[in-house]
């Protein structure tokens, strides 16, 4: 308790301060709205259902690009991983084009897709594909070696001894990169909106700024906040529960 | 020898992407208002680097990235190690801390546009702002994490609490700061390009924004170039600098 209430002292007295400041005329409307309209603000975009509707542009550019990323990184990954010479010699284009800053694709992006979805989830699904292959490179070669062998001496194709025997040994690994790559993609979506794309709560937020609606682009900020930490605390309690369902599994 | 062989076959590979590369351009399998041939893109680069044009945005970005990075290490290793000393100030900013990080750092460019306008002051400090986190995590880590008995022998020498820091945690914390000092820098180049792009300043970002927005495939393909270029440089300058300044670990000692 005593732990809960000294974690809570900052923040309150932050927004208090910010509170008085602005009651008292010393911090400006124009830019400092005061918590009390930024609360008020957050309930009325909440109420006409426009913040939900940003929110479920992003998240749906955000999942939508991390899908395709997950999906291209386990393929090649999984291939890269199982033989070692293809890897090695992939590894010098590979680290050649993942220091490309993601967000230097915008303007492709922009010229292919125009303004909409696809934009974003294109350099999302970007930004979420190098941390997802290299999870996934590390976790196929971590897989101990007797387990491929079994398969090889029992036979199965190549398609099978990946289903069957690669893909579930690298799992836990491949899970890991998946949470990095979902925080990766939640904040992607929200930057191509604020770079570009108008569209989502990035947009939302700009729009706000622009039109002097100060009281809106701080409680958009502070919903990003909390659903932000939200998604952030879903994804590791899946994590936790799915991993442990995975470790009895293997023990039993 | 066998080293050499390996390297052929990872340059032949890489070559044959930009092979790959060329061929869907010049059979145009993809518009070429989108994808220039990489001929285009590096005649265009040239036509930079020989006029001289590229050298004042790619300045400018660089200045920024590296002004904002600059800060966040300064700010975020003294905010750490104040944090890392105290139990009491760990309670009081960790929640808060923990609630900021995830917050997408290009989400204080809209406040920050309003409170500094459009300006250099205002990119630097995004960048100094979203670029801390994993500095500051890092050293709360790496202050926290000393041996008990390295805290023993200070109190045996009678050293102050800033010697003890300094002489002690510092460098046992060094490791983890530069780990969070790196992945920053990567964080930087990016915040730097959107700042630009949001804020119409000169600079790279804004350079290819424009770009795209007047059909300009291969200058915006030069530039990605150049960005990639300037990635992949800071980022293994770091990792060099690092394994030198940390070669008196015995875990480094390897290599």
């Amino acid at each position: 308790m005593r732990r809960v209430f000294s974690g809570l002292a900052f923040p309150i007295s932050v927004v208090a301060l910010w509170e008085l400041l602005g009651q008292a005329g010393i911090a400006s409307e124009d830019s400092f709205s005061r918590p009390s309209l930024v609360v008020l603000a957050l309930a009325r975009t909440l109420a006409d259902g426009s913040l939900l509707t940003q929110t479920g542009e992003t998240f749906l550019s955000a999942i939508a690009g991390l899908v395709i990323a997950a999906a291209l990184a386990i393929a090649i990954g999984t291939v890269l991983g199982l033989f070692r010479a293809l890897e090695r010699i992939a590894t010098l284009t590979i680290e050649a084009l993942r220091p490309v800053p993601s967000v230097a694709l915008i303007p492709v992006a922009l010229l292919v897709f125009g303004f909409g979805p696809g934009m974003s989830v294109s350099v999302v699904a970007f930004a979420c594909f190098w941390p997802m292959l290299i999870v996934t490179i590390s976790a196929v070669r971590g897989i101990d070696p007797r387990l491929i062998e079994v398969g090889r001496m029992l036979g199965f194709p190549l398609a099978v001894r990946i289903r069957k025997f690669a893909l579930p040994a690298a799992l836990p690994g491949i899970m890991v990169g998946f949470r990095i790559a979902a925080g990766i993609a939640i904040v992607v979506a929200v930057t191509v909106e604020i770079a570009a794309n108008p569209r989502g709560l990035g947009y939302g937020m700009i729009i706000a700024q622009q039109s002097l609606n100060t009281d809106i682009m701080w409680a958009t900020l502070v919903w990003l906040g909390l659903v932000g930490w939200l998604a952030n605390w879903g994804l590791l309690a899946i994590e936790h529960r799915w991993l442990r369902w995975f470790w009895s599994a293997r023990n039993e | 020898m066998r080293r050499a062989a390996w390297m052929l076959a990872s340059l032949a590979f890489l070559a044959s992407v930009v092979l790959a590369w060329k061929l869907v351009a010049d059979a145009r399998l993809v518009n070429p208002m989108f994808l220039p041939g990489p001929g285009p893109a590096f005649a265009t680069l040239k036509g930079w680097i020989v006029s001289g044009e590229l050298w004042e945005p790619l300045g400018k970005t660089v200045w920024r990235m590296f002004a904002g990075w600059f800060a966040a290490s300064l700010l975020g290793v003294l905010l750490g190690a104040a944090i890392a000393s105290s139990a009491r100030a760990r309670a009081f900013f960790a929640p808060t801390a923990e609630f900021l990080r995830p917050l997408p750092a290009s989400a204080v460019l809209p406040p920050a546009a309003l409170l500094l306008g459009l300006s250099d002051t205002m990119i630097v400090s995004v960048i100094a702002f979203g670029a801390i986190w994993p500095i500051l995590l890092g050293a709360i880590h790496g202050f926290k994490a000393i041996d008990p008995r390295l805290v023993e022998v200070a109190r045996m020498l009678r050293f102050s609490p800033l010697e003890r820091v300094l002489k002690f945690q510092l460098p046992n914390a060094l490791p983890e700061i530069f780990a969070g000092m790196r992945v920053s820098l990567a964080l930087s180049l990016i915040l730097t390009v959107v700042a630009e792009m949001l804020s119409s300043q000169p600079g790279l970002g804004h350079m290819v924004l424009v770009a795209a927005r007047s059909f300009r495939s291969a200058d915006i393909f030069a530039g990605i170039f150049v960005l990639g270029v300037l990635g992949f440089l800071t980022n293994s300058l770091m990792q060099h600098l690092e394994a030198y300044l940390l070669r008196w670990r015995p875990a480094h000692s390897g290599g």
